[in-house]
Order: structure tokens, then sequence, then C-alpha cells
């Protein structure tokens, strides 16, 4: 069995955040990069299956970008995943998620993969596209928003998240796509061991030049920081005098404290 | 301009949704119809050519049946934009109709600019991009909210049935999960106080508890404090957990993502602890105290008390 993790490396949404000079991306030279949160979901989520299915399954971990994102490539190595892909793009930010899907689809068309996991959108751009394109390009079957997972003789049974808590129960036959929600699973954190193992371990790295890249079809125009509605009173300070003024604040102008 | 709009239907109920998209259509001034899945005699109140398919016949549920549909009333209508609302059912069909259609998608739409750009939020909300599509078809999800109607929808549709044929589908659906409904109700509390992840570890959320018990409250949770079982589901407050309504809310280490403010902007005053000074949280809350939560809550269970 063949399986492909499609991982992002995603700017700390913690960070302060400055538009770069072509003012239609981040300056990325101040941020810290880590793998995106739900694409962790998609690593366990094969780890799990292949710890489940006695080690059978050789999985693949793919993610398009700059240097860079070889970090985040190792820590999923360091989770469990057996060999690492790297295509080369110092200019990924600049694609749409059409453009990453069909590189996707273009590296994975010949390789026959039974299961493609990617988180169900990233934190930075949160499009929700990437995966279910692939499924589409591919002609593959694809579920998205997973909560839950389970896998018997090549077919899976899902939970799909709807709103408010409800869930869709959902089967459908490998090869497949499946897109990754939080909470689907709990991640591990990387042992010692793990990591020194996954040093080893094989990363493939190839240039973005070597696949012929399709046109966008959206073009992200300006990046801005959106106007503050006003928001309201900002305090800082001690943490003692800020509890006083708060608890003063709170009397003045709510009835939840007398 | 023509927009076709998709609109929603989920277990004997047209989600309200739908209505978001209609405004958003109103906000462009363009010429709409609609695309509905939906047992027959659902009709929403809305004027124009509504499109409309027999649930009974072809389920609620089913990303490939319905994408049939809505290409089948594509080809009718002809749209130079198709608007999906961006939900579990649209953020999973609009890709497929892109793919299918090969136009542009722009998910999560909160408004349009001037020119024509489609606004969308970037990185928690810390940032906006403005996207232009290339293609001649746009295919838009639009965020619950960001458009929506000031009065009651008025009007009766033209109905034009569709009747796709029924193909063998690679995705069986086999029913809802209704939501577990046992723990709190946090929806009567008066006052709601929150743990998000910047509290850290499972262990500090006692502190959080302890603000709130002496408050007089209850405590509610983000979502990744729920996932990581440091808290059990039925605290949790946003568009997947509850919605809450109480006179004083607390987030505590929340950094304020759309779907946790879903949950909790009807409060009446918000008060957000954060360490970080940009945290979105700040446009929703009437006091941002900036402060670790580990140091600030503890000093303020003590003024409290006292
Ligand atoms: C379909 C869907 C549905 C969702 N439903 C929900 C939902 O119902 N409810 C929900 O909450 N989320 C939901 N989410 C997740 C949501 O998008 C966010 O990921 C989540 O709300 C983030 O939780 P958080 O604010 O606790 O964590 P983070 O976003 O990680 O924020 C932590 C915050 O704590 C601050 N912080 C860190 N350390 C400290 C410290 N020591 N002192 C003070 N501040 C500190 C940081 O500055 C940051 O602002 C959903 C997501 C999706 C895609």
């Amino acid at each position: 069995m063949k399986i492909l993790v499609c991982i992002k490396q995603v700017p700390d949404m913690e960070s302060r955040f400055r538009v770069s000079s072509s003012g239609n991306w981040l300056e990325e030279s101040d941020l810290a990069f880590r793998l995106n949160e739900y694409d962790e979901y998609a690593v366990e989520q094969a780890v799990q299956l292949k710890e489940q299915l006695g080690d059978i399954p050789e999985i693949t971990v793919l993610s398009i970008g700059p240097d860079r994102v070889g970090e985040s490539i190792r820590k999923a190595l360091a989770m469990g995943c057996d060999r690492g892909v790297h295509i080369r793009d110092p200019e990924s930010s600049r694609k749409d998620p059409w453009q990453i899907a069909s590189l996707i689809a273009s590296f994975a068309g010949d390789k026959e993969f039974d299961l493609i996991l990617t988180g169900m959108q990233s934190q930075d751009r949160g499009s929700a596209q990437v995966g279910i394109m692939v499924s589409e390009i591919l002609g593959y079957p694809c579920a998205s928003t997973l909560v839950g997972f389970s896998y018997d003789n090549g077919i899976i049974s899902a939970r799909r998240e709807l709103e408010g808590g409800t869930k869709a129960v959902v089967r459908l036959r490998t090869p497949a796509v499946v897109t990754c929600q939080l909470g689907l699973n709990v991640p591990r954190y990387p042992t010692l061991p793990n990591i020194m193992k996954a040093k080893k371990k094989e990363i493939l790295s190839v240039p973005v030049a070597d696949f012929s890249v399709v046109d966008g079809h959206a073009t992200t125009l300006r990046l801005y920081q959106p106007a503050k509605k006003g928001g309201g009173l900002v305090i800082e300070g001690e943490v003692n005098d800020l509890a006083d003024r708060l608890v003063g604040i709170l009397k003045q102008k709510t009835m939840v404290l007398r | 301009m023509k927009v076709l709009l998709v609109g929603e239907y989920r277990e004997g109920k047209l989600r309200e949704e739908s209505y978001d998209l209609v405004a958003f259509a109103d906000a462009l001034g363009a010429q709409r119809s609609m695309v509905l899945v939906a047992p027959a005699g659902t009709v929403p109140t809305v004027d124009g050519t509504l499109y409309i398919a027999d649930a009974a016949q072809c389920g609620e549920y089913n990303p490939e049946h319905h994408k049939r549909i809505i290409l089948a009333a594509v080809e009718r209508e002809d749209p130079d934009c198709i608007a999906f609302v961006h939900s579990s059912y649209g953020w999973d069909l609009a890709p497929r109709l892109a793919v299918a259609l090969g136009a542009a998608q722009v998910s999560e739409v909160v408004a349009v600019a001037g020119d024509g750009a489609y606004e969308v939020n970037c990185c928690n909300a810390k940032l906006r991009r403005a996207v232009t599509p290339k293609t001649p078809r746009t295919i838009l999800t639009i965020q619950a909210g960001a458009f929506s109607l000031e009065r009651e929808p008025a009007g009766m549709p033209a109905i034009v049935p569709l009747d796709v044929p029924l193909e063998p589908d690679r995705i069986q659906f086999d029913g809802y999960e209704a939501a577990e409904k046992k723990g709190v109700d946090l929806g009567r509390a008066e006052i709601v106080v929150s743990a998000g992840r910047g509290v850290g570890k499972k262990e500090n959320v006692g502190v959080i508890a302890e603000l709130a018990k002496v408050l007089g409250g209850e405590l509610g949770a983000s979502r990744p404090v729920v996932d990581a079982k440091w808290v059990d589901h039925s605290h949790q407050v946003g568009t997947t957990g509850q919605v809450v309504s109480p006179k004083l809310y607390v987030a505590c280490g929340i950094s304020g993502a759309i779907q946790h403010v879903a949950g909790m902007k009807k409060a009446d005053f918000v008060v957000a602890i954060n360490k970080d000074r940009d945290a979105p949280i700040g446009e929703v809350a009437d006091v941002l105290v900036v402060a670790d939560v580990m140091q600030f809550v503890p000093a303020l269970t003590a003024r409290v008390m006292r």
C-alpha cells in the first residue's frame, strides 16, 4: 500500500506580519515557519494507519516550497513517514491552489498511491481547495474535513465534520483522497530517537522546473492590514495593577461585579 | 453579471446562510438564480429562477451527484459566477466544480473591493488578501455573515426542476451523527471564562476554571484545548461548539479565529487576555489585557475574591 501525505509550511500565526515590497505577499525574512497544523493531523493519520497495518504501507511526504520547507519534511519523517519529496519552488507562495494541486497531481499521477492525505486548509491562506482539487484531477473519490477515519480492506469509513458539531458518516474505496480537520487524532511529538532516525531518511529534492506548471487561475493583487474596526480599550502593565484596573472597568461597565 | 447561488438544505431545513448568498448577489447588483437540492415542496422565499433537484431521489449529501446537478444548472443558466456559502457543504463542492469548469476559485470572501477584487482573510484575519480571478467564470465561497440581508427575503421563485440521472457514486453517505448534547449548557450562562491554547498545558486549565468559579460563571474553551483533551467537548465555544451570549465573556489565551468568534460575538462585554497585542481577538474585545494569562489570571482571581 502506498500513501502520500501533502504538507505545507506556514508562518507562525502569532507573528507580527509585514507586507513585502511587492505588495502582494508577506515579508518572510523576519518570520518563523512551522508545519501547517491541519497537515499534522494528516501525517499522524498516515502513521497510525501504517501502525495498524503492521508496516505494510509506505508513506511518502511531499512539500512544495523554498529550501526552508525541508524542516517540515524532516518533522513529518520524524513522526513516522518513510521518505520525503521536496519540490523546490521559491515562488510557491505566488502560486494559486489550482497550480499547487496540479503540481501534486502531476507528481502523483503515475505512482499509484492508494491514499492521499492533506490538511483541510492551510493556516495562512485557508483556501481549503488543494486536497479536493488533487482528487478531481486524479479522478479519485474524496472526502473532506475528516474528524474520524478508519480503514479496512480497501474501504475508508470516515466522519466529516459539519456545522454545529454534526457529522456525516461516509464510506469510500481506495484509491482516495481525504482532507483532515483539527481533532482527527492527537499528533505525536517526534521523539529524539525518531528525530535521529529521520536524519537518515531519504528526501528526494526536485526543482519545480522539472514539472510543466499550469497557468494560475487567480492572482493575489494586494495584501494589506485590514483597517482596525476600533476594537476596545487596550491595557498593558504590571499584572496586579492590570487586575485592579480591569475590576474597576467591570464594575463600571457591566453588572457582573459589584 | 449573472450569479448562480448554491443553496443548502440539511436534515429537514433550508440552511439560513443560503440567504447570505442572496445578500451577496444583491450587494454586487447581480442578476441571480439559485440551485438547490431539497425535498419537493421546499421553496425558499426568494425571487428569480430556482433550479431544484429532489433530495429524496439523490440524497442530501453526495458531492459527486450534487456536482453534476450544479453543472446542469450552470449549463442552463450560463452564469459568470457561482457562489457557495463557505461551509462544510460549500468548501467541499466548490473545488470540485472549479476543476470541472476550469474556473478560478476564491474561498471565504468577506468583501468585494472597489476594483472588483474579492477580499479574503489571511493569517487568522491579521491580514487581508485581494484576489482577482483570471478565468471568465469564477467560483466563490462566501463567509457566513459577511453579507447578510437586512430585511426578511420575499418573493416566489420560478421553479425549474432538474432531473439529473443518478450514476453510481463512489462516496457512500451513511447518515448524520448528531452533536453530543450532554455536559454543560453554556448557552444560558451569564459569565463564560474560556481557556485557549495560550494557557499552555492541561494543568493550567484549573487556573482559568478557578476564575470562572469565583466569578460565578462557567468554563468555556477554544477548539485546540478540546482537541487536546484538556477539557470536554461540551465546553467548546464556536461554530462547531456552542454559541454563547453571556453578559461577560473572558477569552484567556485565545487568538480570535473566525470560527471561535462566531460562537461568542453575542456576548455583551468581552475581555481578552493575550500576550499578543495584535491578536485578532482584540477586534471584538471591549478590553484587551496584554499580559501572560498564567500571570494575570491568578492576580485577577485574587483581586475578585478580595
Ligand atoms: C471548520 C472549522 C471549525 C472550527 N470550529 C471551531 C470552534 O467551534 N471553536 C474554536 O475555538 N475553534 C474552532 N476552529 C479552530 C479555529 O480556526 C482556531 O484554530 C482556534 O479557535 C484557535 O484556538 P486558540 O485561539 O485557543 O489557539 P491559537 O490560535 O493557537 O491562539 C492562542 C493565543 O494565545 C496567545 N497566547 C499564547 N501564550 C500565551 C500566554 N502565555 N499568555 C497569553 N496569551 C498567550 C497567543 O498570542 C494566541 O493569540 C475551527 C476551525 C475550522 C476550520
